[in-house]
């Protein structure tokens, strides 16, 4: 725009000799620049430079004879012993993030209609309810499924009196747990973005549909689902993407056999001597295989708003 | 509406007369529509006038079917439509809000009704109905890129496809500008003309209802107070609610003093004024209202000759003159009676020579007065 201006200014200059070109102004251009640099400067700092810090860790080689002594290299040999040894655990982050996705959809859906319609003076509370547990910590609340879902716990004890399980049956230690676990941690993050798009909606635009023949599953199906989208997505996006990543329900609710990625980066980080480069390869691997899965879904399902 | 509401109910395929039997609402603190009955005629337009509040909103959705009645009976015809859902109802709603769906295009919102009823062709139903409304062209964009104007039109295609047999418009109007407004009236009144439904519109303001409809009915308090032509309406109120809702009347408060031929003559204080017994509202009790519409009365620098007994008043304070160009209005404070309003159309050649704060008269055809109860 600036340059455009600035021709134009200098061709009706040539025209009408003697005329001050007038000069572009610039200011608002470096005053955008001044407000983003800030977020620039940190971006660069706190992300740019530790991923390409992670890359450069990920590709280095191992002294041999020396176990946790690298040096720099472009060894992919990290990447290969990610997906060779650690498939299961990548397979099953995938599966209990989806599993944990879907479950939270079909538990918030609900929730957030009942919020954004019927709630009447009861929605406050019913929103506080909803971002109350953001008040203990994450780690505690886990540890509280731990109590909740124990072998003389309460649930157990009932399915147990129930005959639904047998008498030798458990919940904690299997994946059920771990799911679950995530599916509680992160409901809020997809309760709240159905919410806001439901209670944006005009209520008379789900009457419409009524109105135009459509029974209460079809005006569903074809106006209130539809129109929440942007909120769907948004939702199971903030829920998917964190629960592939996280290691705290793993480590707190499941068992050697429920391992996820999270929970074989955090050990070869940290428990693991010389395991820095399959760690950072690990690391990278999950953020490919998850912006790739994001982006497939988000053409599929996406809406304007977003793309 | 609630998602898993049942979809037992058949479309039911009524035709006829919309009417209304004894229909009551109540909500949890108030009566919003009180025992109403009305039967509007296949094909007709009828306007439900009243303030916000009255009822009006609720009785269209009542037949609708978005609300239930409390008691009474809606039909369509010989059908019985009480108790049936929105979607079973040969019955289509223009909403003020318009309430299109944001996600889908023009065409398809046209075509959402057609497809939900199983049509053949939906798209070509919804192109032909575009075409109706004039808007073909904006059959690609979603809603949101359309002006006030032209999703207002939407929203009456969208229903007008399916050719209910009752389509109702609830202050379909009510958020689009003056002159966008006079133009969608005209417009609605030609769609209404060429495909012969009845029409039930819904609104607040009198002067569209008076243009715009066969048959007004206006509604106070969840009560229809009076029904009938615009002209029968306004010429004749017969009730004070009606002769100040519909357009602007002079009124004395006063007592029946007595018969003098064929008026009665009402008093208040000094003054005395007549109208026509025909034209009385019908009612007990000496309490009455004289009423004179401002445009059916004259001013004067003089007293009136001694033959306009009971047809003036005066003598007054002019306290406002203000020129529209096409009449004057005159604001006058008699003395006893209150402020009365004169519009006077411009037919002299003659400067107006009278200022705030003259002596005048006013003076009128007793004929055209009216009388209504306190």
């Amino acid at each position: 725009m600036t340059a455009l201006a600035h021709i134009g200014s200098t061709g009706a200059g040539a025209q009408t000799p003697g005329g001050p070109a007038p000069e572009p102004t610039k200011k608002g251009g470096i005053t955008a620049y001044l407000l983003l640099l800030p977020g620039v400067l940190w971006l660069l700092v706190f992300f740019v430079a530790p991923m390409a810090q992670l890359a450069a860790v990920s590709l280095q080689s191992q002294f041999p004879g020396y176990p946790g002594y690298y040096y720099r290299d472009v060894n992919f040999g990290s990447y290969v012993t990610a997906m060779t040894e650690y498939l299961p655990q990548f397979g099953r982050s995938l599966l209990f993030a989806g599993a944990a996705t879907l479950l939270a959809f079909v538990l918030a859906y609900p929730l957030a209609y009942a919020m954004a319609f019927k709630a009447g003076k009861w929605r406050g509370l019913m929103m506080i309810c909803v971002i109350a547990p953001f008040f203990t910590s994450f780690i505690l609340r886990t540890i509280a499924w731990r109590q909740i879902l124990a072998d003389e716990g309460p649930i157990v004890g009932a399915l147990k009196w129930l005959h639904v399980m047998p008498s030798s049956g458990r919940i904690t230690e299997t994946g059920f747990a771990v799911v679950a676990g995530l599916t509680y941690n992160f409901l809020p993050f997809m309760v709240l973005p159905i919410y806001a798009s439901l209670e944006r909606a005009d209520p008379k635009i789900i009457e419409a549909g009524g109105d135009l023949y459509a029974n209460g599953l079809t005006t569903f199906r074809r106006v209130t689902l539809p129109m929440s989208m942007p909120g769907v997505l948004a939702g199971t996006l903030l829920t998917f993407i964190p629960a592939a990543g996280d290691y705290v329900n793993a480590e707190l609710l499941g068992s050697d056999s429920t391992k996820m990625v999270g929970n074989v980066i955090e050990s070869q980080f940290f428990k693991v001597l010389g395991g820095f480069p399959v760690a950072a390869a690990l690391s990278f691997t999950l953020m490919a295989v998850i912006l790739a899965l994001v982006f497939v879904y988000v053409r599929r399902y996406g809406t304007e708003e977003l793309l | 509406m609630g998602i898993f509401s049942k979809s037992s109910g058949a479309f039911r395929d009524a035709k006829g007369d919309l009417i209304l039997e004894d229909v009551t609402k109540s909500f949890a603190t108030f009566t919003a529509v009180d025992d109403l009955s009305l039967t509007v005629p296949r094909g007709s337009f009828f306007a439900l006038l009243g303030p916000s509040g009255c009822g009006k909103t609720t009785t269209l959705r009542m037949v609708a079917g978005l609300e239930q009645p409390t008691a009474g009976r809606i039909k369509i015809g010989s059908t019985d439509l009480t108790g049936s859902r929105p979607y079973e109802r040969p019955v289509n709603t223009v909403f003020q809000s318009y309430a299109l769906f944001p996600h889908l295009t023009v065409r398809d919102n046209v075509a959402f009704g057609p497809k939900r009823r199983g049509s053949a062709d939906p798209v070509g139903e919804a192109n032909k109905t575009l075409e109706l409304v004039q808007l073909s062209h904006l059959a690609d964009r979603k809603p949101t890129q359309l002006s006030g104007g032209q999703q207002q039109r939407v929203a009456v295609a969208r229903a007008l496809v399916n050719h209910p047999e009752v389509l109702l418009l609830d202050e379909p109007l009510g958020a689009l500008d003056l002159k966008l407004r006079r133009e969608m009236q005209v417009e609605l009144k030609r769609i209404q003309m060429e495909v012969g439904l009845t029409f039930v519109h819904v609104t607040h303001d009198q002067e569209e209802a008076m243009t715009m409809a066969d048959t007004v009915a206006v509604m106070n308090l969840g009560r229809i107070e009076q029904m009938g032509a615009p002209e029968v309406l306004y010429d004749l109120p017969r009730t004070k609610f009606v002769a100040n809702f519909l357009g602007q009347s002079n009124m004395l408060h006063g007592t029946v003093a007595g018969i003098d031929g064929d008026f009665t003559v009402i008093g208040a204080g000094d003054h005395k004024v007549k109208v026509r017994t025909s034209r009385m509202a019908p009612g007990e009790g000496g309490e009455a209202i004289f009423g004179i519409r401002p445009e059916k009365t004259r001013v004067h620098d003089e007293a009136p000759s001694a033959g306009s007994d009971g047809a003036s008043l005066g003598p007054g304070t002019l306290l406002d003159v203000s020129f529209t160009g096409v009449a004057t209005q005159y604001l006058v404070d008699v003395p006893g009676v209150g402020r009365w309003a004169v519009y006077e159309q411009n037919l002299d050649l003659d400067r107006i020579s009278n200022k705030p704060g003259d002596q005048v008269w006013i003076s009128w055809n007793p004929g055209h007065a009216f009388g209504v109860r306190s």
